[in-house]
């Protein structure tokens, strides 16, 4: 059976004066897939990701979201269909409490397609923020947070936006092993709730543990897409990383 | 309006040596903002300052006001080595640069127009120099010196920064700096001092260019505000931080102002500058080079 | 408080602070007041761009004196009473934020307060050359001879418009920092990329942001003219204007719209004091220095020693 695709990007090419980041990728997402997105540093991930929720221009190619041409929809039309990210480096509202920053995405992204009534938002936000072990620091300002509580804000500010499809951007870089724990529980509850999920990481243990799929970038191609066993045994893709 | 040959002809060679002089003026801003990222408006303000010190000391005692300019010139650096230190202590550390950032240097920018005020009044000031009443003609051309001498040691200066930037191991580490801090750090040179001495140079730059405006023109402290934008303008056009885009942005804007000014009047050349500021701006922000 | 609770009640302020003073019977009061007052609105508009979005205007001059000048312009025209102006002068003042804002804000912040400054200076050459607004030499706008109300002098009139715009700058930059938009505009401030991609439309609301700023900026240079009956490019464009503008709400606080009246009331007063005593260059300085200090010293202002302080008593 054909499922259609969630996220659909063909032939993305992205160029930085002489320099290609992207070329030629295609990449696709199902609808509650999870998604493993690993490559070398500097091999574009990043790119493609701000390629796909709008941050970025991409040249050549297109990308479709829900069968929908996204190219030229600037970031806070995509992310309002449904397509979340969170920053490699965390970007809290540094002037806002925890809960406040769960209620920018709440009303500006959710809302559109949820209809929340403007009386749940903080309701929602703290539901949120139970979710993802905050709950305690909810009025705490969000300047002063730990590094892993910063970076569970990021992805529990990406899932207040109710997104379809939720890419993580190195959201683990750095944690100790517990702390990667914790963000892998958290991204395994989306699981429950039908929202797929592009992880790009460098830690592999949770990579392999979390992709239903794995794809591999290298200077900015793809060249493994599949099972996660098979890429990681995959003459090219160990070449990629040992030869560095 | 009669348009003769010779019209034409002065309103290009004015343009021109003009163009010399606010490539002077624009390289510090070339070097703060399209290298370092920090954006001094203040620095017309030091232009100014120069202007003044040239003026004092050239009315006081009747040394040439260029090189008057010179030899301060390490006050200058000195100045603006301390101005670094503030600002990055007060603001690039905490991460709060924009408009933190933009109101400190126009405090800076406003206090030093006020203070001039106090000391020397809103009168126009001008410097007494052997050549600045001399004009050479090439036939129905005119080559004031007035104009010629700050032109010929404006390129001096601009053409040594760019020499500087580009061949010694300082000048490398300061267009490093911009791109890539880390591997700075890994040879060894610490980022904040390498920045904290390219902004002292703009700021030295800022004072000598000071000589060459009061030479061209008489000065009084208001007219500061009315080069930010030509600085600013001939960095965005040159592509930022670039110097050869500085120098092509500057001729562009001279001969700009000089045909405004030679056809239309000269009460509108500072709209000029801003002009084509606003017009850069809006639609070709990556300059005439286009990076 | 609801925002329509709020509004009443500083219009009613308003009103009674209008009739009340009426009583005084010193004419300077006046004059002071008025200017202390049209700080209060330029503050305040110019916090809505500034504080609230976290774009820097150095044009605030510009807008002011598009008030002033459309005043100017409707009055040399069609003879208009001084209500005709008001609307005019904000509207077009709005207009011309719109435009620079649709213009450049696209760019960094950075050119965007550039361009405000490079707007100021070219406005200023355009109308010392624009004959009908007077130019150089300046324009009389006559205060009509019977004054409405049946107040004394045409200057307790201004001061009393003065006061409710006042009110109205106020309410509507409480209504915004309370609003949905104002959740937005905070966004914009604290990571203008973040915000983008949590939903907010941020080219929108910048622009926004900033016609509503501008237009307050144009609405309080409307009376202007009407203040001395006479009006001057470089009065019009005056530097203190676009200092002030930005050291008011800076000292004051800028995360609210309290930082901008208190730092309008506290700095105008000031400076109205030192203008008499000393002379108006001292007075630029001490507010030069003032706004340096601040921004490198205590860049929350006097409402964030408010803030830090609730918040060590509530410990």
């Amino acid at each position: 059976m054909m499922v259609e695709a969630l996220l659909e990007v063909r032939g993305v090419t992205k160029r930085f004066g002489g320099f290609t980041a992207l070329d030629g990728v295609d990449f696709l997402v199902r609808p509650g897939e999870r998604v493993g997105l690993i490559g070398p540093n500097g091999s574009g991930k990043s790119t493609l990701v701000n390629c796909i929720a709008g941050t970025l221009k991409n040249e050549e190619g297109s990308i479709r979201f829900e069968g929908r041409d996204i190219c030229g929809l600037p970031a806070h039309r995509r992310i309002r269909m449904g397509l979340a990210r969170s920053f490699q480096i965390p970007k809290p509202f540094a002037s806002m409490t925890v809960l406040d920053n769960l209620c920018v995405p709440l009303v500006y992204a959710a809302r559109r397609h949820e209809k929340l009534p403007p009386g749940r938002i903080a309701e929602e936000a703290l539901r949120i923020l139970e979710q993802v072990g905050l709950a305690g620091r909810a009025h705490a300002m969000s300047g002063g947070l730990t590094q892993v509580d910063m970076r569970k804000l990021e992805l529990a500010r990406a899932m207040a936006a109710k997104p379809k499809l939720l890419i993580s951007d190195e959201a683990m870089a750095g944690l100790s092993a517990s702390e990667v724990d914790d963000v892998l529980a958290l991204l395994f509850g989306l699981k429950e709730q039908g929202v797929a999920v592009i992880m790009i990481e460098h830690v592999m243990r949770a990579v392999m543990k979390f992709s239903e799929r794995i794809a591999v970038l290298v200077a900015g191609r793809k060249i493994a897409d599949g099972d996660p066993q098979v890429v990681v045994g995959n003459a090219e893709v160990v070449k990629a990383y040992l030869g560095e | 309006m009669e348009v003769s040959w010779a019209l034409l002809a002065n309103a290009v060679i004015a343009g021109l040596l003009l163009g010399g002089f606010y490539a002077a003026m624009s390289v510090g801003i070339s070097i703060s903002f399209g290298m370092l990222d920090v954006v001094n408006i203040a620095h017309p303000a030091f232009i100014i300052l120069g202007s003044y010190i040239a003026y004092i000391v050239n009315d006081r005692f009747g040394f040439d006001p260029i090189v008057v300019s010179v030899v301060v010139s390490p006050l200058f650096f000195l100045l603006g080595m301390v101005l670094y230190r503030i600002y990055y202590i007060s603001f690039e550390r905490r991460g709060q640069e924009s408009l933190r950032g933009l109101a400190f240097f126009f405090g800076i920018l406003f206090i030093t127009e006020v203070a001039l005020v106090l000391v020397f009044g809103v009168d126009y000031r001008m410097v007494s120099t052997r050549y600045g009443d001399v004009t050479w003609r090439a036939g129905e051309v005119d080559f004031p010196m007035r104009l010629v001498v700050p032109f010929l040691v404006s390129m001096v200066m601009v053409i040594g920064v760019q020499l500087f930037l580009t061949h010694t191991f300082f000048g490398r580490a300061v267009l490093a700096v911009a791109q890539d801090p880390l591997a700075l750090r890994l040879m060894g040179v610490n980022p904040v001092r390498v920045k904290e001495l390219a902004f002292a140079l703009s700021i030295a730059t800022a004072g000598v260019a000071g000589a060459f405006l009061i030479v061209i023109q008489p000065v009084q402290p208001a007219i500061g505000r009315e080069f930010i934008g030509l600085v600013f303008a001939v960095c965005v056009l040159g592509g930022m931080g670039s110097i050869w885009g500085t120098l092509l942005g500057a001729f562009v804007l001279g001969l700009a102002e000089s045909f405004t000014s030679t056809f239309f009047g000269p009460s509108w050349a500072p709209a000029v500058s801003f002009g084509l500021l606003l017009a850069t701006l809006a639609f070709r922000p990556s300059g005439l080079l286009g990076r | 408080m609801s925002n329509k609770v709020f509004a009443s009640v500083a219009l009613a302020v308003a009103l009674a602070l209008a009739s009340v003073t009426q009583l005084i019977p010193n004419d300077y009061f006046f004059t002071a007041a008025y200017t202390v007052l049209l700080f209060v609105i330029l503050a305040t508009a110019w916090n809505i761009l500034g504080g609230y979005t976290g774009y820097v205007n150095f044009g605030s001059a510009a807008f002011f004196a598009i008030g002033a000048y459309t005043t100017v312009f409707f009055y040399n025209a069609f003879k208009a009473p001084l209500a005709v102006g008001i609307v005019a002068g904000t509207l077009v003042a709005g207009l011309a934020g719109l435009g620079l804002g649709y213009l450049t804000l696209r760019l960094r912040g950075v050119f965007f307060a550039i361009a405000s400054l490079a707007l100021a200076v070219v406005l200023f050459i355009f109308v010392v050359n624009w004959d009908y607004v007077g130019g150089a030499r300046g324009a009389y706008v006559l205060q009509p001879r019977e004054v409405p109300f049946g107040l004394p002098r045409y200057i307790h009139l201004i001061y009393a418009v003065q006061l409710v715009m006042a009110a109205i700058a106020l309410v509507v930059a409480r209504a915004i920092e309370h609003s949905t938009l104002g959740r937005g505009l905070a966004a914009i401030r604290d990571d203008e990329l973040a915000a983008e991609c949590s939903g907010v439309p941020t080219l929108r609301l910048k622009i926004f942001s900033t016609m509503v700023s501008c237009a307050l900026m144009g609405m309080a240079g409307t009376t202007f003219p009407y203040y001395l009956s006479y009006i001057e490019p470089s009065s019009a464009f005056s530097l203190s204007y676009a200092v002030n503008s930005i050291a008011m709400p800076l000292i004051g606080g800028m995360m609210s719209w309290m930082g901008p009246l208190i730092g309008a009331v506290l700095l105008g007063s000031v400076q109205q004091l030192v203008q008499v005593t000393v002379s108006s260059a001292w007075n630029l300085l001490i507010v030069g220095v003032l706004l340096v200090l601040f921004v490198t010293l205590a860049p929350n202002g006097i409402m964030g020693w408010v803030d830090a302080w609730r918040r060590r008593k509530g410990r």
